[in-house]
């Protein structure tokens, strides 16, 4: 059975039509699949199936396909990296269904455009990022507020090729919501830095990962 | 878990970086909730060529879990009403600035309207609709910020399934309140309600729902959120009519004590109320001319979401007579 309906469907394949570039989505599951490894393996073929000529997918086993796993630095799964002329670094860990299915669709968007869609202020104040910083958000499925700080951590993984960005969905990963003293969403995780709640508008999401990163003022 | 999975992208006539530059449009609405939306729609219809400032399209009927007094709905999820809501908005050429919202207003020598917004967009308008909604409001007791993430919740929808089966108090006593409730009742968590006003306000059938299910508790204070520096541990209550304080033992509080108005960017631009709800005339015109509001940020009675949404029809239809100079 489908995991879209008709009307998600239709809704999917025409954003996924507008999409300059193809983007491959790597699924990454394993022989034994883990709690929604099929989902996700599911969602990726029925985005595909949609719009054939604008999402690839190929399917990585966790355990066997290890230049996969290192090439795409994937810990855990189930895994979406979200690949188009470029690694952009933008990942989604664990299925993303409820309100997260936005975020995947951006995205793909985001990808497929390989540009960010964000203010010259903010692709500026950037620039104080030197070194590799990875971009944690976690979420739950019926977190309407998530999506905007996923797709704001997606922009800067595109906007930096110092930033990688992903979607943790907390529900599926408890272990790493206790040990990021998850408790609420959406939370970021600013590399080793710091973190913070809430789906900041843009200019303060990006002085908080600017201010956290620099232990400083924007 | 079945899952389901909601799409709400930009459209395709999302406002592109810069494309505003060069651009009078004859309205701009500010928000994209019920009041909002329903504007939009109105505003459209009227041919007027129209911006939506809005962070989401839905507003707090995305945090609703179910809507039963909806007119033409016997029952329907807040989401897939708000979906409803902004596709019939969207059959409509519309200019959006989703994923944004408003950090100033200011009017200048020519009477046209400029607004900045959170991306750095400079908007100018002929006329502005603001439906800006409200967003919960805190508790404002020791613990409470301190704890903001760590057990102590403002969205239960969002953070409900961090205490699965985990004892939990819900503050407050509006249909909010109670739907927070029956959620962490499916999630297996043993409930209390605490109302923090006297006489509960949710509606009959939803509270019937509830009874012998959870522990009610009307009219109390919250007097205090405790911890071990890392997460909730309990909290402490007060009978309103001055009884023994004691300590509920629960790892979460969720707080649905109602809502603050998002107003604070409107300060000196149009004229607010004492409870910082922006004021209008039966006409859902502001103190300020060519500025009208609607819905939940306005000071019309009755935060409902059939309530906002008339209020944005009739919101629109002032700012159609306004633009093409109509009386009243």
């Amino acid at each position: 059975m489908a995991l879209l309906d008709t009307a998600i469907q239709k809704q999917a394949q025409t954003a996924l039509k507008e999409n300059p570039e193809p983007v491959t989505l790597h699924v990454f599951t394993q022989a034994m699949e883990c709690q929604y490894c099929r989902e996700s393996h599911q969602l990726a073929e029925e985005l595909a199936a949609l719009a054939p000529d604008k999402v690839k997918v190929e399917v990585h086993d966790f355990v066997s396909d290890k230049a996969a796993v290192e090439k795409f630095k994937i810990d855990k799964i189930p895994a979406l990296a979200v690949v188009g002329k470029e690694d952009y670094g933008v990942r989604f860990y664990g299925v993303p269904a409820g309100y997260e299915f936005t975020s995947l669709l951006s995205g793909i968007k985001l990808v497929s455009q390989g540009k960010a869609d964000i203010s010259k202020a903010a692709l500026s104040k950037l620039g104080a990022i030197t070194k590799p910083l990875q971009l944690k958000v976690f979420v739950t499925l019926t977190c309407p507020y998530c999506p905007a700080a996923v797709h704001l951590a997606h922009q800067l993984a595109v906007a930096s090729p110092l930033i990688t960005a992903e979607m943790i969905e907390a529900s599926e990963f408890p272990h790493l919501a206790v040990k990021e003293q998850v408790m609420g969403v959406p939370k970021t995780i600013v590399g080793g830095f710091g973190a913070f709640e809430g789906a900041l508008p843009e200019p303060a999401f990006v002085d908080k990962v600017v201010s956290l990163v620099t232990g400083g003022a924007v | 878990m079945g899952l389901e999975f909601k799409l709400d992208l930009p459209s395709g006539t999302n406002l592109k970086a810069g494309e505003e530059k060069e651009q009078l449009f004859d309205l701009a609405i500010v928000g994209g909730g019920p009041a909002g939306l329903t504007a939009a729609m109105y505003a459209l219809r009227k041919q007027l060529y129209v911006v939506l400032i809005s962070p989401d399209l839905g507003g707090q009927v995305l945090l609703t879990r179910g809507v039963e007094n909806y007119m033409g709905y016997q029952y329907i999820t807040g989401p897939e009403l708000a979906r409803k809501f902004s596709a019939q908005v969207r059959q409509f050429t519309l200019k959006l600035a989703q994923g944004e919202s408003v950090t100033r207003f200011s009017q200048d020598g020519k009477g046209l309207f400029q607004l900045v917004t959170s991306t750095d967009r400079f908007i100018t308008a002929r006329s502005v609709i603001l439906a800006t909604g409200k967003r919960s409001r805190p508790l404002n007791v020791p613990g409470e910020q301190e704890y903001l993430g760590r057990g102590v919740s403002l969205c239960a929808v969002c953070d409900g399934p961090f205490f699965k089966e985990l004892p939990v108090v819900i503050v407050g006593g509006g249909n909010s309140a109670i739907s927070a409730a029956l959620d962490m009742l499916d999630l297996g968590s043993p409930v209390t309600v605490v109302n923090v006003a006297d006489g509960w306000q949710a509606d009959s059938v939803l509270m019937d729902q509830l009874r012998d299910r959870v522990t009610l508790l009307d009219a109390h204070k919250v007097t205090e959120i405790h911890g071990d520096k890392e997460k909730v541990s309990g909290v402490k209550i007060t009978p309103r009519d001055g009884g023994a304080e004691r300590t509920l033992d629960v790892r979460g509080v969720l707080i649905e004590i109602g809502l603050l108005p998002n107003t604070e960017a409107l300060a000196g631009f149009v004229a607010l109320n004492a409870r910082q709800e922006v004021l209008t005339d039966c006409f859902s015109r502001t103190s300020r001319p060519g500025v009208f509001a609607a819905g939940d940020c306005t000071s019309v009675p009755e935060k409902q979401i059939i309530i906002a949404a008339g209020d944005g029809a009739k919101a629109a239809l002032a700012a159609h007579r306004f633009l093409k100079h109509i009386p009243d």
